[in-house]
């Protein structure tokens, strides 16, 4: 299990576990909920912000986010 | 008898709402503000039938009921206030078709607060190209609602919707999901305190952490001492609750929804390779950039050429064809001036508001705020504040207007407070005859000095812009607790009735309000240069032909029209400021010229042209007169020293009452543009005294 922003480009991963208390409750509506499939699509430079696609969302957050979001790769 | 309703639409941001509202009201919309803050309204008037007629009202983009930024807020504020004019009998839910599953979580929000609740679906014209079918009467009967399948680009199935609301009534207004089964001690208890109430709505005013003063207290805000559990339980709880809704949907969307991705063509990502690669995303923007800012001058100035000759046109016209007296002078010289200084910005508006609701449109908006977001933030900015940083070398006005885009309280403040320091057009002529007159020709390596000066004015302006901005997000006091969670939508053409709408009401609300205050203080200005106590004013003719015999016809007249603008009232407080001003080089004349730059700041030059009553607005001329003006002990008054701090003075200071209007305007008080006019000025005069003081 690693956090969301060692993800690297175009890998694709499920999420394991989110800090609720630090994450943005309008990312969890988003589709940021356990269970769901994650994959990053791009990386601006020195790796801020992430370009997601989560569940069927494609958005932007910041690293600092991505940090309280744990995902586990599908090989 | 014909009878009105309310209708709320509300929906995701990118679903196509304000496409949805555009179709139904045309221009039969008006765009105000909420009442004491800064988030648009924007509300129409649609006839359904021949006797239905509907008040809609276009609420701001919202994921969900839970509001994160003020905009947001006010979504829930109306739906939870019953006895708001505003309060709708019915909600119209717009989501795209594409990210329907997200989507109708707002939905579901939306129908548990017991409103009749309507399902659109729009960019219904995508389905096939991205492999999507639906089974709409199975949806319609799982969801307990009607659905009309839209597509406002074909401008399809809207009659279909209209249709549905006028028979309103026939929606069902049972909950979705029961809430009891989160944390069913805990909701059971909340209903036993307050049994007349929805539970969702006890539950949306405990956690919500909005301003309910507006709303019916009764009962309902009690339920706000109803926090018997901390914070983080209640999020959990929210947590529970949204897992909760999308089990809901999911399990629909199951048996309703067929995607086959193989039918789906892929151009986001195909775009999206180029458009937000590490190298090339930031050439191309650049390169866009540029394009924007070249087409805002170039193809403004055609227009803008026009309208300030038909304006001098029709001034020269009021004073020759109507009889003299102070109401000629007031509509000649004040009313038609002024108006005039509303008008000519209309271009640049317009043009920059059709590049930017164009690259809103297509979704290349999002891509820039990924792209810049990291550089801008460590000067307390957001990627947004990109587009007004740089428009604002067209013109701060435009570029004010333009940071509505930025979510961040705090973050556009900022903007809006450090984008007046950028160099806009206006500077340009005030800087081209003060570099004409103190910087020496000749070259450095190639660069002659005047270009280099030019350029290194503009990287001042952007430079104290980046600074300030840090400066300001270390010291403003502002909660703003919004995360940056940036959606990147599809790509799409934009719809040109959308660009169209935008671009008009732009330019409508900059007229209408800015160009109220514009006018007033162009009268102002006005009395203050036709009016001046004392003889010396009213005689001013008699003393200048008894005391310069050898002048005479025009040079006579502008020597008159000098002495009287030294003697009006504008003369006096240039005289009056002089000792101000004296350590900064500069002499009375350029004070009044000071003064009346605050009407515009390219006024420097005209202005200058009466006081030293030369014939013709021509540069070359008034730089002669400029070149040969001297001090007491027979030095030129503008020299190196002198130049180079009004330059300076002229790039730091608020000089700009149009921008001060629609600064006031965007954050609906005078407290700002009163802390740029006087910040930015005090930091002008210490740049521009010091400056004179070192190099005098």
């Amino acid at each position: 299990m690693i956090p969301l922003d060692q993800l690297a480009k175009g890998e694709l991963a499920t999420i394991e576990t989110i800090e609720t208390d630090k994450l943005p409750l309008k990312l969890i509506e988003m589709g940021c909920l356990p269970g769901n499939e994650i994959s990053l699509i791009q990386k601006a430079p020195f790796s801020d912000p992430l370009y997601l696609k989560i569940d069927e969302s494609h958005l932007a957050i910041r690293k600092e986010t991505a940090q309280h979001i744990f995902v586990r790769l599908i090989k | 008898m014909s009878r009105s309703l309310n209708i709320a639409l509300l929906g995701n941001p990118n679903t196509g709402k304000t496409s949805v509202f555009n179709r139904l009201t045309g221009l039969n919309q008006k765009v105000g503000n909420y009442p004491g803050i800064t988030v648009e309204k924007k509300e129409g008037v649609c006839k359904l039938n021949r006797t239905t007629k509907a008040h809609i009202i276009d609420l701001p983009g919202t994921y969900s009921l839970n509001a994160s930024s003020m905009d947001e807020s006010v979504v829930i504020e109306l739906l939870l206030n019953k006895k708001s004019k505003d309060y709708p009998d019915v909600a119209v839910v717009v989501t795209d078709v594409e990210n329907l599953k997200r989507n109708l979580l707002l939905f579901t929000q939306v129908k548990d607060l017991g409103i009749p609740t309507l399902l659109v679906i729009n960019m219904s014209d995508q389905m096939k190209r991205k492999g999507i079918s639906l089974d709409i009467s199975q949806l319609e009967t799982q969801l307990d609602t009607k659905i009309a399948l839209v597509s406002t680009r074909e401008n399809k199935g809207l009659d279909r919707l209209k249709e549905l609301l006028v028979n309103y009534r026939q929606l069902s207004i049972k909950p979705t999901i029961e809430l009891e089964s989160i944390d069913a001690a805990y909701f059971e208890n909340l209903q036993k305190a307050f049994p007349n109430q929805q539970l969702y709505k006890l539950w949306l005013v405990i956690t919500q952490d909005v301003n309910f003063a507006k709303i019916d207290r009764n009962r309902v805000s009690d339920a706000t001492d109803f926090k018997t559990q901390s914070e983080s339980y209640l999020k959990r709880m929210q947590q529970k609750e949204t897992v909760k809704r999308y089990q809901f949907i999911n399990s629909i969307l199951k048996e309703v929804m067929i995607i086959d991705r193989d039918a789906a063509t892929d151009l986001r990502s195909r775009l999206d390779r180029i458009l937000i690669h590490k190298f090339w995303g930031y050439i191309i923007f650049f390169v866009i950039l540029m394009t924007i800012f070249q087409s805002i001058f170039d193809w403004s100035s055609i227009p803008q050429d026009f309208i300030d000759t038909t304006f001098a046109s029709l001034s020269e016209q009021a004073k020759t064809k109507l009889p003299e007296g102070v109401f000629t002078s007031l509509l000649a010289e004040g009313i038609i001036p002024g108006l005039g200084g509303i008008v000519i910005f209309i271009p640049q508006i317009a043009f920059l508001f059709l590049f930017i609701s164009i690259l809103e449109e297509t979704g290349y908006m999002s891509r820039v705020v990924f792209l810049m977001d990291r550089g801008l933030r460590r000067f307390g900015l957001n990627g947004k504040s990109v587009i007004p940083l740089i428009s604002g070398t067209a013109c701060a006005i435009p570029a004010v207007m333009a940071t509505r885009n930025i979510e961040n309280w705090k973050e556009r403040l900022i903007t809006i407070l450090v984008t007046p320091f950028t160099t806009c057009s206006a500077r340009l002529p005030v800087y081209a005859i003060l570099i004409a007159l103190v910087i020496p020709e000749g070259s450095f390596l190639g660069l002659n000095y005047q270009g280099l000066t030019l350029m290194f004015l503009y990287l001042v302006g952007f430079g104290m812009a980046l600074i300030s901005a840090w400066v300001l997000s270390k010291t403003l006091k502002i909660q703003s607790k919004s995360y940056f969670v940036v959606e990147m939508p599809n790509y799409k053409l934009p719809l040109l009735k959308n660009v169209g709408i935008t671009v008009w009401e732009k330019t409508r609300s900059f007229v209408t309000e800015a160009g109220k205050i514009i006018l007033a203080i162009s009268i102002l200005l006005w009395v203050l240069a036709s009016y001046g106590p004392g003889k010396e004013f009213s005689e001013a003719e008699q003393i200048v032909t008894e005391n310069y015999t050898e002048l005479k016809g025009e040079d006579l007249s502008n020597k008159i029209n000098a002495y009287r603008l030294e003697h009006s009232y504008i003369g006096i407080l240039g005289k009056s400021i002089q000792p101000i001003i004296a350590p900064l080089g500069y002499d009375w004349k350029i004070g009044i010229a000071l003064i009346c730059s605050f009407a515009a700041r390219e006024v420097f030059v005209g202005t200058l042209a009466t006081i030293y009553s030369v014939e013709s607005d021509a540069e070359e001329t008034i730089k002669n007169k400029m070149a040969s003006e001297v001090r007491a002990d027979g030095k030129p008054l503008f020299n190196l020293a002198s130049g180079i701090s009004l330059m300076l003075f002229y790039a730091f200071a608020m000089q700009c009452m149009s921008t001060l209007a629609i600064v006031k305007k965007e954050t609906n008080s005078w407290k700002w543009p009163m802390i740029q006019l006087f910040g930015m000025s005090l930091l002008a005069y210490v740049i521009a005294f010091s400056t004179y003081q070192i190099l005098a």
